[in-house]
């Protein structure tokens, strides 16, 4: 492993000081360690923020809103009664992460910044895995890999928990640099990299991801559906989570949200708009979750993850609403 | 010279009981020392360079840069320039430095220059395999003739992927040389007694010379008997940097080069006549292990149909070759066969069980064990409860399904030998070199011994997983406890017999009229003549009593041959193709058990093991650069605790099987789980998934929906 220089700022203006564009943020680490030890990420400086305490906690605003320190671990984000009464499906999701261990130590901001957990990505091919002109994903075993947003040379899957159920909820996500502070759509965060030398999301070189906030979620039914293949800590193979407005017995606005079928999490308006002015039903979720997969391209060996985006979507339509799936 | 057999049922004290092993409280504490946790004073850390290519020729190798390096004490070339690569991970050079990081940093600093050839390294599709290499037919009877005749033909294809051993603890030693000439080996070891002589061989100095430690190890399944390449490159760097040295494989390694049982594919044809007996089978199997290919799987499996033709092909690969994997070929002939029959049945119209009973004769010399057990398990998991004809599983997108599946093996125990002392001061030892796989053998020979001597598992010390103790055989084939409690119990009899010759006379009696219960000796008839365990050593006064024991040797103590079935229970998701356990039932016989717990879990630890391959577990070689995509434990799939289910476990115990003797159990109880598994779900959905491991895009494909584009 490469030497490198370790920074333990207390507060965001000094973790600001010490951020380059050779540095990299050190929150729980569960991932970071791995790329370090794999020599997939080799950085000057890391620069730890678990001592900063303005990252920390979750609050519920006047106005219904809710915001998540960057720091929140995933077990806090379980044990959280403000979470578990206003947004089930971001606690659903952290469950979803199957290891005490990571739940323990992971972050809210971790998990949304974890790197694809591609295989060739993490056997050292790069993030598009070209090879020779060609993509080693494309040609080779890519039964993990995406069936939307794929027409470029990214074919990974985006691996975030938890931002398909704060996407779905329109949650915005604070960014702190050395020239002042924005806010940012959590959906405009992530974005698909058309070579090697982007990145998977928008955080520029010396900025901090500092809190999600969640808008007032009142009134909204949430749920999320993880398709697995192990019950045991794994990566699902797609999940999805919705967010559903209803005026009567009738949707008014529905946000549809998959994960792990492309290289971002992946807003469906498709089918969104096919529950809406619909009631929910067995035939509506399911007409959902055919809409969500309308333009979905199957690689070689990942066809199936088109039916399990398809039963994903329909099944989490129909938790939301309480019907059985 | 005393009578060499095991106690009658009712004078056994220990055996057949439930005991906790001895060493549970080291390993639930961690006190346990595996090998991975030794660290000597002094100690190198070597890690070695491994080829990316799936076959390549070494041009040149440059380690001069490695070599300059601050913190680099040692470096070997493994493999010289010229030298031809046949799989990816395979080794070039070994660095042994001050920490694992200069290691891992000083690989990066050697330059290796390939020619990279053509490889191929996924034999599904036989026809595009460079090389085939087939065996001659067999047939026996008549197959065109039952074919010809037959009511009922059912024809498939099947197929078992590649998968590893996956030991939690990967392989790899500590070496430390006492001197020039004498080696002392911290192994990670299925084979404490033989790796003296590995070693010694690999080295070139006297097998007398070497010590093999082996305390505790974390998982071997067959795939650790060897000293292995990078055992004696580590005791080489060892002998350069004269300072101990730990190699222990890295986790791509373990999962790649380490270990692999062949995969195994087949087009098998099935016959029965109008009453539903079996009549003719003809098949045509392939499989790989490797650059070497991989023998045929004995197919049929257990049945002996009587008119049957079997064609083999063994297929060469760049992959990293195979090793024995807990029963070898058993698991992938037996899910290839009873995946079959069960097809047959289905064909028929018949319920599997009574199909299985029906044709039970043809199972051979163990059949009426099979009949007992499956009449047991059908009790056990509510078989004609549950069951039901394919396609006929109700209503809903959850499917619940029953399959089953029997096995054999043999396991009769291997060479040991013992020393046993007892001490004055009451203490009783033995001394053997053999290991303790985590499948409770130190547990298994302190129970021999204290039901001998009348006292506890806790009184007796046990001392194993050293070369210096009396050899004993390596643990593979179900054969360590078979070995290792016959000669215990020898070695204790003989004892006994000289403790009791001793003490007849305080007791004025004669030696056979003695008896031992409870730590007492006592004269059989008059109670009132006893001398406790304590009084009855400490007249030993400043001797002691050794006795050595041996198997094999004189009487009947172990024997071979055992039968088993298991059933699953299965629910399938047939919108995601999701497959679950809801319980998995074993019905196994294996002789006289000598601790009814031990026994229980290594049945236990066989279903879910059985589980792991028949849902998760799969080499992944990409086949592009021929590589492995998931040398690592996330992408290397083993279920947990929630992905098991319930697990019943019946052994079968008491007349017609005690007598037997000892008889091994390691491997007949991970051989059914495939089969009984993708048996249930077909049973469930309705076709049949011709796949292990029955992962959701596989189980969706068979349904029609998905799978490869």
């Amino acid at each position: 492993m490469n030497s490198f220089e370790y920074a333990s700022p207390r507060t965001i203006a000094g973790a600001l000081e010490v951020l380059d564009n050779d540095s990299v943020i050190l929150a729980g680490g569960t991932d970071l360690l791995s790329l370090m030890k794999e020599g997939l990420v080799a950085p000057k400086r890391v620069v730890n923020i678990k001592e900063i305490d303005e990252l920390k906690g979750i609050n519920v605003g006047e106005d219904g809103s809710v915001t998540i320190g960057a720091l929140v671990t995933l077990e806090e984000v379980l044990e959280s009664p403000d979470l578990a009464e206003l947004c089930p499906s971001v606690v659903e999701a952290a469950a979803g992460v199957r290891s005490p261990q990571i739940q323990s130590v992971g972050t809210v901001a971790g998990d949304l910044c974890q790197r694809p957990r591609c295989w060739y990505y993490r056997n050292g091919f790069g993030l598009t895995a070209m090879k020779d002109g060609k993509s080693l994903a494309r040609d080779g075993d890519n039964r993990y890999h995406a069936i939307l947003g794929n027409d470029g040379a990214a074919l990974f899957v985006n691996p975030s928990s938890l931002a398909p159920a704060l996407i779905a909820l329109d949650a915005k996500i604070s960014i702190v640099g050395k020239s002042g502070s924005r806010e940012v759509a959590l959906a405009d965060f992530f974005q698909t990299p058309s070579s090697d030398q982007e990145k998977e999301y928008k955080l520029e070189a010396g900025e901090i991801l500092t809190a999600i906030t969640i808008p007032s979620p009142a009134g909204k039914k949430v749920a999320t559906y993880e398709i697995r293949e192990k019950q045991a800590l794994d990566w699902p193979l797609t999940a999805a989570a919705v967010a559903i407005e209803m005026n009567g017995d009738q949707v008014s606005a529905a946000k549809v949200v998959l994960g792990h079928v492309a290289p971002v999490p992946w807003v469906s308006a498709e089918a969104g708009a096919a529950l809406a002015g619909k009631q929910v039903t067995a035939e509506s979720a399911a007409a959902a979750g055919d809409a969500a997969v309308k333009s979905a391209k199957a690689l070689s060996k990942n066809g199936f993850k088109i039916q399990l985006a398809r039963v994903a979507v329909k099944r989490a339509v129909l938790r939301a609403a309480g019907m059985e799936v | 010279m005393p009578e060499y057999n095991w106690p009658e049922a009712e004078k056994r004290s220990r055996i057949g009981n439930r005991k906790t092993r001895l060493d549970g409280p080291v390993k639930v504490t961690g006190k346990a020392e595996y090998t991975y946790d030794v660290k000597l004073y002094g100690m190198l850390y070597a890690k070695m360079l491994t080829c990316p290519h799936a076959h390549a020729k070494i041009v040149s190798i440059d380690i001069s840069q490695a070599e300059a390096m601050e913190g680099v004490k040692a470096i070997r070339m493994i493999q010289e320039p010229g030298a031809e690569i046949q799989w990816a991970d395979d080794e070039i050079v070994a660095v042994a430095a001050e920490t694992e990081d200069i290691a891992r940093d000083a690989l990066k600093a050697i330059k290796v220059e390939y020619e990279v050839l053509d490889h191929f390294v996924d034999d599904e599709n036989k026809d595009a395999a460079p090389v085939v290499n087939p065996a001659q037919e067999e047939v026996t009877g008549d197959p065109d003739a039952a074919f010809a005749n037959a009511a009922f033909v059912s024809e498939g294809f099947y197929g078992a992927r590649v998968i590893a051993h996956a030991c939690l603890e990967s392989h790899g030693d500590v070496a430390v040389w006492d001197d020039d000439e004498h080696l002392t080996v911290f192994a990670s070891t299925q084979a404490v007694s033989s790796l003296p002589g590995q070693f010694a061989d690999g080295l070139g100095i006297p097998a007398a010379n070497v010590r093999v430690i082996c305390q505790h190890v974390g998982g071997g399944f067959g795939s650790k008997f060897s000293a292995d390449r990078w055992g004696i490159e580590c005791a080489r760097l060892a002998k350069i940097a004269g300072r101990p040295v730990k190699l222990m494989l890295e986790r791509d390694a373990e999962i790649h080069v380490a270990g692999g049982r062949p995969s195994s594919y087949a087009k098998i044809k099935t016959a029965a006549d109008k009453d539903g007996n079996i009549v003719g089978w003809a098949s045509e199997s392939w499989g790989t292990g490797g650059p070497a290919g991989t023998g045929s799987p004995p197919v049929p499996y257990v049945w002996q149909i009587p008119n049957r033709r079997h064609q083999h092909s063994s297929i060469p690969t760049n992959i990293g070759p195979s090793r024995a994997w807990r029963a070898p070929n058993h698991p992938q002939a037996c899910f290839l066969t009873m995946s079959a029959l069960e097809d047959l049945a289905a064909k028929v119209g018949m319920d599997p069980l009574d199909f299985v009973l029906k044709n039970i004769a043809l199972t051979g010399t163990r059949s009426q064990n099979y009949a007992d057990e499956l009449k047991i398990g059908a009790d056990l998991i509510g078989w004609k409860h549950h069951w039901h004809p394919r396609g006929q599983a109700g209503d809903g997108p959850v499917k619940r399904g029953l399959g089953l599946a029997l096995h054999t093996w043999g396991g009769r125990g291997h060479q040991s030998n013992c020393e046993l002392v007892i001490h004055a001061d009451s203490s009783v030892e033995i001394k053997l070199g053999s290991q303790d796989l985590g499948t409770g053998t130190r547990t298994v020979i302190a129970l021999v011994v204290a039901d001998t001597f009348g006292l506890t598992a806790d009184d007796i010390t046990v001392r194993i997983g050293d070369s210096r103790y009396p050899a004993s055989g390596a643990s593979g084939g179900s054969t360590t406890v078979g070995g290792v409690s016959s000669a215990a119990r020898r070695a204790s009899l003989v004892a006994l017999e000289q403790l009791l010759g001793r003490i007849a006379p305080e007791l004025e009696a004669k030696p056979e009229d003695l008896e031992v219960i409870n730590s007492t000796i006592r004269v059989k008839g008059d109670h009132s003549k006893s001398l406790s365990w304590k009084e009855a050593t400490a007249l030993l006064g400043v001797s002691t009593i050794t006795a050595t024991g041996q198997h094999p040797g004189p009487g009947r103590l172990d024997d071979s041959g055992v039968a088993g079935i298991q059933m699953a229970d299965v629910s399938v998701d047939t919108e995601t193709g999701v497959v679950s356990i809801n319980k998995m039932v074993a019905v196994q016989d294996c002789g006289l058990i000598i601790d009814l717990m031990t026994a229980e879990s290594q049945v236990h630890g066989a279903l879910i093991m059985g589980i792991a391959y028949s849902l998760a577990e799969e080499r992944v070689m990409d086949p592009v650069t021929g590589t492995l995509l998931n040398g690592d434990m996330e992408f290397y799939k083993l279920p947990g605790i929630g992905d098991v289910g319930e697990l019943v476990v019946h052994m079968m115990t008491g007349p017609g099987y005690d007598e037997r003797g000892v008889i091994g159990l390691g491997e007949p109880p991970v051989v059914s789980p495939g089969a009984a598994i993708s048996n249930a779900v077909a049973n469930a959905i309705g076709v049949r998934v011709p796949y292990l491991p029955l992962t959701p895009d596989r189980v969706l494909e068979a349904l029609g929906k998905g799978g490869a584009a």
